[in-house]
Parts: structure tokens; C-alpha cells; sequence
């Protein structure tokens, strides 16, 4: 219990640092709003005939599709570049000194970044209701709100277990961009694939981020049903597992170099 | 008595080929301050970090409070302080959320006001670390170390890279915690750091400890003789008691004495007797840094 309480002692110390980094502040937080503007004003946003006398703006596929690239930003980039320079800069070593227990740091960087994403999420879609007419989830709510926090809490544990492949902070951006960056493209986030072909939907099926994308697009807008998405949130919870393990077995403390 | 705080025995560590400790033993007892002295690359950081739990040892026992430090347990960590050779600190956060976040992990933390006197950074107190000199930073450093109110610190070169002024700070930060009956464990390869500061010292060189004692006994520098320096006119003779120690080049003489006082007091009458004035008289003995560099330089040319 006490050491929950430092866990959440520690998402304010985190959140500190983390709102007077410019850098941390601008690519997590304003980045994403950027590509709702761009998308909306190349794409356009007419309205889509989705029933006989039911339309909605294309916005409202823009705003759950910004949503997923918003999560990944504030968990898998976020995390693995901040812990990244915490590491070399000696200051993971000084905390693993201390008799701080090491879930409780990796509990509150996953809370803080969960809770950011949270945040980014309806940021998101607010400034698209209100500026671009899209239409929210109402009988989907509970479904989208669940797939958000797994597919956070997924992310987040994929950005601990990549720092063990980051040789520096100099090097971070650079990896965690090339890991996620082409998958970003190839998994209906920032363009809608229509019948993707061959290798491209077997890579999209095997990796985490089309499965989040379609579920959190599914739950965001859907005309029947709850709108949850069982079999991509179970692929997304296998990952997530997979990088809890990884990030257990690998997590350096010190800088590796 | 004081109890031993700290013990190690046989204490061996290897990266790949290179055997960085090689078989030291030695013990720190309670209240007392304990100085590793040696060149770089000595073994210095991997012993200390062994001793912190940081670093994993290959061979031999290492006990501190009785606790296995490479089990990471709680209880042991709760009562080390640690300020290891470089700088970790959030760049972000102010010198007094650094030491509130810390503080908040130990169970009796010293109050924050306490602490940030003691290293002397109670007017930085809300300036972001981003804003903090070198020597600033290195000195929150100490305060992390000393916030949850440790009974033995570990101290890594703490003051390297300190101009003069903020050394000497630094020391009597250290003498304070001494007379709090701290344990503190030092390394340094600054000579009159450890002449100040330490009770014991250990030299340590290529992996094994080729020295130990006091820091005025070290290598037997105590019983090391004094040597006698003057320049004289030639056309004078030196006394008698005096004259088999003496050795003449040109104008200059050297002796060498076991009973500095007397040979001084025979040497400096006889002159003013006489009615001639001694030019560059000084009387030296071996400094820690000359018995120093004298027991490296045995152990680094010593095959391995």
C-alpha cells in the first residue's frame, strides 16, 4: 500500500518534468492536433453516407484514427525517449539506488503516460466535434474508453521494453521513429487502406498497431453492436505481455554506453 | 570497540579479461571515515559500487550492516547513502522537489530544510537543476545522499572537479556527518582530501590494496627520515655532530636525520656562532603524495 502511494507520488514528479520539457510538451501534445488540422483540411471533410438518411463527417474517422497515433505518441514514443535520457543522464541509476521499489517507478512512468493519453484522447475528439462537426460515441463509449486504456497501458509497456535496444539518448528518437513510423502507414492510422494486399496485411495483422487502430476506430463509430473489438484487444494484450516480460527481463539502469 | 559497518574479504571482479579487483579484503567500522586512494582505472568505482549493489562481484564476501548488497535489499538501502562519480538528477525538476522526491522514500527522512543547509544550497532551493552551476549540482548530489538520513554514505570521488573554495565546503560537509557518527566510505585520488578527511586509508592499485594505515602512518611515513636542505659558504666546516650525515654538492648540503629537532637546533647555533647565514634552509619529509606516487609506481611496474 505504501508503496503504491509512491508510485503515485512519483506520476507528479513525472508529470513535472514532463510539462516543463518544451520539447516533451510540443511532440506529445501539440503533434498530434497538427495531424488532425492537416489530414482534415488534404482530405477534406464532406460528409459520408453511412445508412439510407444517416451521414456523418469524414472527420469522424479522422478524430479515432488521431486518438491512436496520440496513445502511441504519449506511451511508446514518450516513454522510450524519457527514459532514454533518464538513463544516460544517471538518474535511473540514482532512483534504482534508492530503496524506491523498481514496479513502483515503472508503475507511476506507466500511469503518468496512460494518463496523458487519456488526456490527448479527448482533447482530440472535443477539438473535432467542435471544429469539424465529427460525431462522438454514445452506446460505444464504454468499449472505446477500454480499448484507449489497453491499448495505453499496451504501448506503454512496448516503450520500457525498446529502451533495452536504444543504445543512447542520441539514438532514441531515431529508433523509436524506425520502429513505429512504417507501421503508423501501413495500419489504417493516418491513411484508411482499402483491401491491403499481401505482405502489407499479413505485417498489419502480426504487429499491435493496425489491432488497436481498428479497434479504437470500431468502438469510436459504429451503428450497432457495443463496438468492442475482442479479438484485436486480445492480439494487443498478447503484445503487451510480450513487452512486460522483455522490459522485465532487459530494462538497463545505467547508461549502456 | 566500534562495530564493523562494512566487510569485505577476498573481493574479485572481472570485465572479460581485465581482472579489475583482484583478491582485496578490508573492514570499516562504525563512525569512522575510510578512504580508498588510488590512480584511475585502480579498481576504485568497481569496489564501491559492489559495496552499493550496483555491480555484481565474481568472487568473495561483502557484507554491509550484515546485509549481501548485490540482494538489493530494502532495509540496506534504506540506510545508504550514495553519491556515485557523475551526476544523475532530473534536469526538469527544482533542487527542492529533487530532494522532497527523494526524501519521500526512506522512512525517516531528515527535513528538507536540514538537508539543503548542510550542503549549503538552502537559497537555490526553488532554481531548477537546469540552472545549477557544476559544483551546485554536485552538491545536490550530497543532499539526495544524505535526505533519507543515512548511517553509512558512500562517496565516490565527491569532490572532483571542485575549485578550491567549494572542496574545502565540501570536506567540512563530510567532518559534520563524521561527528554525527556517520560511516563514510571515500574514494579519492586527491592526496590532501585524504589527509583531511580520512581515519584510514587503503591504496589501491591494479586491482589489489598495496598500502594501509593512517594517512600519517602510510607506507611508514612516520618513521621516513627528514632531510635537511642549506646552501653555505665553502670555506666554512660544518660540526662535528653533524658532519658524518651530510652530504656536499658545490655550495649546497643535504642531510638526512632521523631526530630533525636536534640536528635543526645543532646545525642553526652553530651557524649563528659562527656569524654565516644558512641560504634555502627548509627540512621536508615525505608528503602522503610522494609516499603515494612511490607504492603506484611499485605496484604498476610489479608484474601481474
Amino acid at each position: 500500500m505504501r508503496d503504491l502511494k509512491l508510485a503515485l507520488r512519483q506520476v507528479w514528479y513525472i508529470n513535472n518534468a514532463f510539462v516543463r520539457n518544451p520539447a516533451s510538451l510540443f511532440f506529445t501534445l501539440i503533434f498530434p492536433l497538427m495531424f488532425l488540422v492537416i489530414f482534415t483540411v488534404i482530405f477534406g471533410n464532406g460528409h459520408v453516407l453511412i445508412a439510407p438518411g444517416k451521414a456523418v463527417r469524414v472527420a469522424t474517422f479522422y478524430v479515432p484514427s488521431i486518438a491512436a497515433f496520440s496513445v502511441i505518441t504519449a506511451c511508446y514514443t514518450n516513454i522510450a525517449i524519457s527514459l532514454s535520457f533518464s538513463r544516460d543522464s544517471g538518474a535511473l541509476k540514482r532512483i534504482h539506488g534508492s530503496p524506491l521499489p523498481v514496479w513502483s517507478y515503472m508503475l507511476a512512468r506507466i500511469v503518468h503516460a496512460v494518463s496523458i493519453a487519456i488526456l490527448l484522447v479527448v482533447i482530440c475528439a472535443v477539438f473535432g466535434a467542435l471544429f469539424y462537426g465529427a460525431t462522438l460515441p454514445t452506446t460505444t463509449l464504454p468499449a472505446f474508453a477500454l480499448t484507449v486504456v489497453v491499448g495505453a497501458a499496451v504501448f506503454s509497456a512496448l516503450g520500457v521494453a525498446v529502451t533495452a535496444v536504444i543504445p543512447n539518448a542520441d539514438a532514441s528518437p531515431a529508433v523509436v521513429n524506425a520502429t513505429i513510423l512504417p507501421l503508423l502507414f501501413i495500419s489504417n492510422v493516418f491513411i484508411p487502406l482499402q483491401n491491403p494486399s499481401g505482405w502489407i496485411d499479413i505485417l498489419g495483422k502480426i504487429f499491435p498497431v493496425r489491432h488497436f487502430a481498428d479497434a479504437l476506430i470500431g468502438s469510436f463509430f459504429q451503428l450497432s453492436g457495443s463496438g468492442l473489438h475482442t479479438n484485436d484487444l486480445l492480439v494487443l494484450g498478447a503484445w503487451g505481455v510480450a513487452g512486460l516480460i522483455l522490459g522485465v527481463r532487459f530494462f538497463q539502469w545505467e547508461p549502456r554506453t | 570497540m566500534a562495530r564493523d559497518v562494512v566487510e569485505v574479504e577476498d573481493l574479485r571482479k572481472s570485465y572479460g579479461s581485465l581482472q579489475a579487483v583482484r583478491g582485496i579484503s578490508f573492514t570499516v567500522a562504525e563512525a569512522e571515515v575510510f578512504a580508498m586512494l588510488g590512480p584511475n582505472g585502480a579498481g576504485k568505482t568497481t569496489t564501491v559500487e559492489i559495496l552499493e549493489g550496483f555491480r555484481r562481484r565474481d568472487g568473495g564476501r561483502v557484507s554491509v550492516f550484515g546485509f549481501d548488497p548485490a540482494t538489493g535489499d530494502r532495509r540496506l538501502k534504506e540506510q545508504m547513502g550514495i553519491v556515485l562519480q557523475t551526476t544523475g538528477v532530473d534536469p526538469y525538476l527544482t533542487v527542492a522537489e529533487t530532494v522532497d522526491m527523494f526524501r519521500g522514500y526512506y522512512p525517516k527522512p531528515r527535513t528538507r530544510a536540514e538537508v539543503l543547509d548542510l550542503v549549503g544550497l538552502a537559497d537555490k532551493r526553488d532554481s531548477r537543476v537546469t540552472k545549477l552551476s557544476g559544483g551546485q549540482r554536485r552538491r545536490l548530489d550530497v543532499a539526495i545522499a544524505l535526505a533519507g538520513d543515512p548511517q553509512v554514505l558512500f562517496l565516490d570521488e565527491p569532490t572532483t572537479g571542485f575549485d578550491p573554495g567549494a572542496r574545502r565546503a565540501a570536506w567540512e560537509v563530510i567532518m559534520g556527518l563524521k561527528n554525527l557518527g556517520k560511516t563514510i566510505f571515500l574514494t579519492s585520488h586527491s592526496m590532501d582530501e585524504v589527509q583531511f578527511l580520512a581515519d584510514r586509508v587503503v591504496v589501491i592499485a591494479t586491482g589489489k590494496i598495496v598500502a594501509q594505515g593512517t594517512p600519517d602512518t602510510l607506507a611508514g611515513r612516520q618513521h621516513a627520515s627528514t632531510v635537511v636542505r642549506f646552501r653555505m659558504p665553502a670555506s666554512v666546516t660544518l660540526p662535528e655532530a653533524i658532519r658524518g650525515s651530510a652530504r656536499l654538492e658545490g655550495n649546497g648540503v643535504e642531510l638526512e636525520t632521523n631526530d630533525p629537532t636536534r640536528t635543526l637546533y645543532e646545525l642553526t647555533s652553530w651557524a649563528v656562532q659562527t656569524g654565516i647565514s644558512l641560504e634555502g634552509l627548509q627540512a621536508t619529509r615525505p608528503s602522503l603524495e610522494d609516499v603515494y606516487l612511490e607504492i603506484t609506481k611499485e605496484a604498476e611496474g610489479a608484474p601481474v
